[in-house]
C-alpha cells in the first residue's frame, strides 16, 4: 500500500514541510491540514521539499494552487525545493513553474526567503 | 520458420469508488504492464493518466459515493496497451471541460481539467464513451515501440 507522510520543520521565520511517498486524491488531504495550520500559525513563509516524494498527481497539484493566493497575500510564498525529475516533469507540463519558483534544494529556496526579507527591510 | 506471434494479455480489476484504492489501482498497472517492453517511464505515465480517469470517476461520476464500481481492463498486444476505464455514475461531457487556465486557477484558488489534461498529454488517445443511464468508458491507449 503507498504511504504518504508530511514534517514541518521551521527554519528561522521560514517552515519547511517535507514530503514523503505517494500524493494523490486520498492523500492530498493530509498536505492540505498542512497549510491550514501554518496559515493558522501566520507562517506564510513556506519551503516544501520534495526530497522523498515519489509520485504526484493532479490531486496534489491542486493543493499548491488552493492556498498560494492567500499565502502571497500575507506577504509569504510557497516556494519548491529538491523535486525528482518525473515529479517536476509533472508541474512543468502543467505550467507550474511560470507561477511558482522551483529551486534545486531546500536551502537555495530558504536563501531566497532569507534575501527577499533583507531587501524589505532596508 | 519464424512466425509473427499474435499475442495478446488481458487482466482486470474492480475496485470500489474510493480514493484509497487509488495505490491498488496503480500497483495493477504497473504489474500489467511490466511485460508490454514499455519502458519504465512510459509506464509511470500510464499509471498517472490511468489514477487520473479514476479519481474523477470517484469524484464526479460516483461524485464521492463509495459503493460504485470501477472497472479496469488492461489488453496488451504487439503493438499496443489499451485500458478501458468503467464506470455506472454520471455521465459527463467531455467537450465541456477546458484546457487548464492557471491563472484563471491562481486567481480563483481552485483548479479542474488537470487531471483530463494530463491524460490527452501522456496517453497517444483517449476516448470516452457513455451511454447515459448505462454506463460510461474512458479509453486511454500507447503505442508500444519495439
Amino acid at each position: 500500500m503507498a504511504e504518504f507522510s508530511t514534517s514541518i520543520v521551521g527554519k528561522g521565520n521560514v517552515s519547511v514541510i517535507n514530503l514523503s511517498g505517494y500524493l494523490d486524491a486520498h492523500t492530498a488531504p493530509t498536505l492540505e491540514n498542512n497549510f491550514t495550520e501554518l496559515i493558522d500559525q501566520n507562517q506564510f513563509k513556506i519551503v516544501v521539499n520534495f526530497t522523498d516524494l515519489a509520485y504526484i498527481s493532479s490531486a496534489g497539484l491542486g493543493v499548491f494552487m488552493a492556498y498560494i493566493e492567500k499565502i502571497r497575500d500575507n506577504k509569504g510564498d510557497i516556494k519548491l525545493a529538491s523535486m525528482n525529475d518525473k515529479v517536476f516533469n509533472i508541474f512543468d507540463l502543467l505550467g507550474f513553474p511560470l507561477l511558482y519558483e522551483i529551486f534545486g534544494t531546500e536551502e537555495e529556496a530558504i536563501k531566497k526567503f532569507i534575501e527577499s526579507d533583507g531587501i524589505g527591510t532596508k | 520458420m519464424a512466425l509473427a506471434q499474435s499475442k495478446k494479455n488481458t487482466g482486470e480489476l474492480i475496485v470500489k469508488s474510493r480514493t484509497e484504492n487509488l495505490s491498488l489501482i496503480r500497483d495493477f498497472i504497473s504489474s500489467q504492464a511490466s511485460s508490454s517492453g514499455l519502458s519504465i517511464e512510459e509506464i509511470e505515465n500510464i499509471m498517472l493518466a490511468v489514477d487520473e480517469a479514476c479519481t474523477n470517476i470517484i469524484k464526479h461520476a460516483y461524485k464521492s459515493y463509495p459503493e460504485g464500481d470501477i472497472v479496469i481492463k488492461l489488453e496488451l498486444n504487439r503493438d499496443k496497451l489499451i485500458i478501458s476505464i468503467t464506470d455506472h455514475g454520471n455521465t459527463f461531457d467531455p467537450g465541456t471541460v477546458p484546457d487548464p487556465d492557471l491563472q484563471k486557477y491562481y486567481r480563483n484558488g481552485k483548479v479542474g481539467g488537470l487531471g483530463m489534461y494530463l491524460m490527452k498529454t501522456l496517453m497517444d488517445d483517449v476516448k470516452y464513451i457513455s451511454v447515459p443511464g448505462k454506463y460510461n468508458k474512458v479509453q486511454l491507449s500507447k503505442s508500444i515501440n519495439a
